[in-house]
């Protein structure tokens, strides 16, 4: 149906409320689910209640059939495939195709719980059972905000969205605020762009907006480069319609008419569903001439980005969306006056404009409500690495780096000690343990060297060396330089060097000081942000692990045991048989020996490559990690 | 083979690019998009199309190669059938990718520097993150992802998209 003004929107949204099946079995279809099978379950599900319906008819058991909805990312992708059973709010983990029957006769029929499938927690040699959603630890301190629907309606149904409140938000703004009320509530409530920056949107939205000009953009930024975080692509997968709507209020705020999705290259469902979205929204009158009766008109075209870091900068993407390399321009002229082909722009990311219908709806001070005075609202965070659930999480700005990893995290994997959390990716740092308590908002991130970034948040533990990962990072940045300005092009490519160096044990002290002076230049000199943020995971490294930096460069020794050139291979002369094949195998002929007399390795020339461990029929070659000389 | 009567028909049509160039209106500013479609078609951007493109636009060809050039998706040389996408972003690498590259090279039998093996059936990229990283480490095949990989997984996954390879020969 074309809805032609806001009391037929409000009506069909009422009415969709009313008869919203309340019985739902929802299997989640995050990337994470369906690689560990979710499909098979729901499609399972499927056939198996379509069967099971006709002798329902009969019973009479049922009036409105169980309903399964495939959903976005539910979060705890470590335990899918998740299947959630409402109204109660159930949450089975590891459901396999063999558990469906069992969920069909135990749970649905009967209101049983299948214990096996739910959530154990083991407290003081106490199992306790959480078979409610809400009460597994993993959820419990979260608040879902921008992922209100994910995981919860069917993001390819307008309708689902619609019986959540979805399009009232945008209804409210065009017919009975200006664009003017629209920045002044946005701007109350303090919401701060969530693609890295942090600046205050109602302010960005104001400059575009007190600007003249024919014609002006709104683009939305689902670049998501940052190589560890999936909350833009969980949100534009599982809410679609929440980043549209948010896109055409924001649009109705600047003066624009028009508005861009770009959508990285390696994200091919968030592109389809989108596209879904944007089709059955145009379709509704929701988008395109005349919204909702009225004078406003907004449409929305997408964009597949190509696969170049950069373009998630905002000059960078415009200068994308033109067709053009995606390099970066300086700034000044800012976007909002000078940005899509010359006309004044507003660029922000997904979840930034997913915040903002919710906003609308419940006002600034419910927004206020949750998070730090600076930093109001939610984030949600891609929580990776080494802890035990990992996931998509969302939580009040302020929660703190320990709640985050032990008590959403789980702690770290098979028991390991903490190491280290990395913020923000390639532009962020690497937090230590004094930094547990440190409360997570924009302001306490960026005093202590990292940043908020898009909200990738990797757990290190241990047995992950601090120096690697440095170099990781700066291989990254130093791959994805546009090589527009010297200091980002050369410098990162000398500091990838230096960090090679020192992983190969190869590097002097000069060479750490020189890497942080170029780290210190590069920061200061470079045209845009990827530049200018480049350094940060190596001088937070400096900064809060510098005994692993000399432990590589004056010890040659890998704490961590991850660095190869700090391997010894030895041969064991109780084992050795003498059988000469070690020898012939290495390719720098570092091994000698004679019949009857153990053979052995000169460290000196030994490369490492693990040939003679290989070729040796008698497990004589043991490898050993290269210690601190007084241990 | 498929690959090869494309590249038949390439030299002498170029029907499939018009098409392409006129769903975009022939508008300079969908040069990405015109790419990405092409290289659908083709499996990568031969160097003629290229040309032919800058000419139908009205722009220089260099700056055709520029943009072609820039972005990480775009390729001018040939591309396996099957492209795989070993992750190597920051959740993955802490989690061991290099070593799921290792065994994926090592399966498909490339020598250092070869990213496509010479039946033109796999071609093997890294990628920063392709958003499974609770999953890691992954890789996606084609559009499939493939989450929590050790040398098994990976031999088996492989298996099953090389059994495609038979039926190829055979046609
Ligand atoms: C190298 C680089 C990469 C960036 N990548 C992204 C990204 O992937 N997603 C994003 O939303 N913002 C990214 N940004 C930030 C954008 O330039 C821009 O500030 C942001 O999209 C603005 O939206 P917001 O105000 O809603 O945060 C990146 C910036 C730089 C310098
Ligand atoms: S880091 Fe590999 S999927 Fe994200």
């Amino acid at each position: 149906m074309v809805f032609k003004d806001r009391v037929s929107l409000e009506a069909k949204v009422a009415e969709l409320k009313k008869s919203m099946p309340k019985r739902k079995v929802l299997v989640c279809g995050g990337l994470g689910c369906l690689a560990k099978g979710a499909q098979r379950v729901f499609d399972l599900l499927v056939e198996r209640l379509e069967t099971e319906k006709l002798s329902w008819t009969v019973e009479k058991i049922e009036e409105t059939p169980h309903h399964p909805v495939k959903t976005g990312c539910m979060g705890l992708c470590e335990a899918g495939p998740l299947v959630m059973i409402e109204p109660q709010g159930i949450l089975y983990l590891r459901v396999k195709p063999e558990d469906v029957e069992e969920i069909i006769e135990e749970t649905l029929k009967k209101g049983v719980i299948v214990e096996r499938l739910v959530y154990q927690e083991e407290k003081n040699g106490r199992k306790e059972l959480w078979p409610l959603m809400k009460d597994v630890p993993f959820y419990r301190k979260q608040v879902k905000v921008v992922l209100r629907n994910c995981g919860s309606i069917d993001p390819e149904s307008l309708d689902e969205y619609l019986s959540r409140d979805g399009y009232l938000a945008l209804a409210k703004v065009i017919t009975e605020m200006s664009p003017d009320d629209v920045i002044g509530e946005i701007t109350k409530s303090g919401l701060r762009g969530r693609g890295g920056g942090g600046f205050p949107t109602g302010r960005k939205w104001q400059f575009a907006r007190v600007v003249k000009a024919d014609k002006k953009y709104i683009i939305c930024n689902g670049d998501e480069g940052d190589p560890g975080a999936f909350m833009d692509r969980s949100v534009m997968e599982g809410d679609p319609h929440s980043v549209v709507e948010g896109m055409a209020i924001a649009g109705y705020a600047i003066g624009a008419q028009e508005g861009y999705i770009y959508v990285r290259a390696e994200y091919p469902l968030a592109v389809r569903r989108l596209k879904k979205a944007i089709e059955e929204a145009r379709a509704a009158g929701l988008l395109g001439q005349n919204i909702l009766g009225t004078s406003f008109s907004f449409d929305i075209i997408i964009r597949e980005g190509a696969g170049a870091f950069v373009c998630g900068e905002e000059t960078a993407l415009i200068a994308s969306i033109e067709g053009k390399r995606g390099m970066p321009n300086p700034r000044p002229p800012y976007p909002a006056n000078r940005g899509l082909w010359g006309k004044p722009t507003v660029i922000n990311n997904v979840e930034t404009l997913a915040n903002v219908p919710a906003i609308i709806l419940r006002g600034a001070e419910w927004f206020r409500s949750f998070g730090t005075l600076t930093s109001p609202g939610t984030k949600t965070f891609a929580l990776a690495g080494k802890v035990k659930n990992t996931g998509l999480v969302e939580v009040p700005m302020g929660i703190t780096i320990r709640e985050l990893v032990f008590d959403i995290g789980g702690g770290i994997q098979n028991d390991r000690a903490f190491k280290a959390v990395q913020v923000g990716g390639p532009s962020g740092g690497c937090l230590t343990e004094k930094h547990l308590d440190l409360p997570i908002d924009y302001d306490s991130l960026c005093g202590a060297g990292a940043i908020m970034g898009s909200g990738g948040l990797i757990v290190l533990d241990e047995d992950t060396c601090i120096v690697e990962v440095a170099r990781f990072f700066m291989n990254f940045t130093q791959n994805e330089s546009c090589g527009k300005c010297v200091p980002c092009r050369e410098g990162t490519k000398h500091m990838l060097n230096l960090l090679q160096k020192v992983v190969d044990g190869k590097a002097s002290m000069e060479d750490v000081e020189l890497l942080e002076k170029t780290a210190v230049v590069v920061k200061d000199a470079s045209l845009c942000g990827l530049g200018k943020t480049a350094p940060n995971p190596v001088l937070t490294t400096l900064r809060y692990f510098r005994d692993e930096y000399v432990d590589h460069v004056l010890h040659r020794v890998c704490p961590a045991h991850v660095c190869q050139a700090m391997k010894e291979y030895f041969i064991d002369p109780e084992k050795c048989r003498s059988c000469g094949k070690c020898a012939r195998v290495c390719p720098v002929s570092c091994i000698s020996g004679r019949p009857k007399v153990p053979y052995v390795i000169d460290q000196n020339q030994c490369i490492k490559c693990g040939s003679c461990f290989e070729a040796c029929p008698f497990d004589a070659i043991v490898i050993s990690w290269r210690r601190k000389n007084h241990e | 083979m498929e690959g090869v009567s494309q590249e038949v028909a390439l030299g002498r049509s170029f029907e499939k690019v018009n098409a392409i160039l006129k769903k975009h209106a022939y508008n300079p500013s969908n040069l990405v998009g015109i790419l990405q479609e092409v290289q659908e078609e083709y499996r990568y951007l031969p160097e003629e199309i290229l040309t032919y493109i800058a000419t139908a636009l009205g722009v220089s060809p260099a700056y055709v190669y520029g943009v072609a050039t820039f972005y990480a998706q775009f390729s001018l040389k040939p591309k396996g059938k099957n492209i795989i996408r070993v992750c190597d972003g920051t959740a993955c690498h802490v989690k061991g990718s290099s070593a799921v590259l290792k065994y994926v090279r090592e399966y498909l039998g490339l020598r250092e520097g070869e990213e496509t093996t010479p039946d033109l059936l796999f071609t093997v990229e890294t990628v920063a993150c392709i958003g499974a990283c609770a999953l890691a480490p992954a890789m996606m095949v084609n559009d499939d992802v493939y989450g929590l990989l050790d040398e098994e997984k990976v031999k088996e996954i492989l298996e099953r998209y090389e059994e495609g390879r038979e039926g190829a020969d055979g046609v």
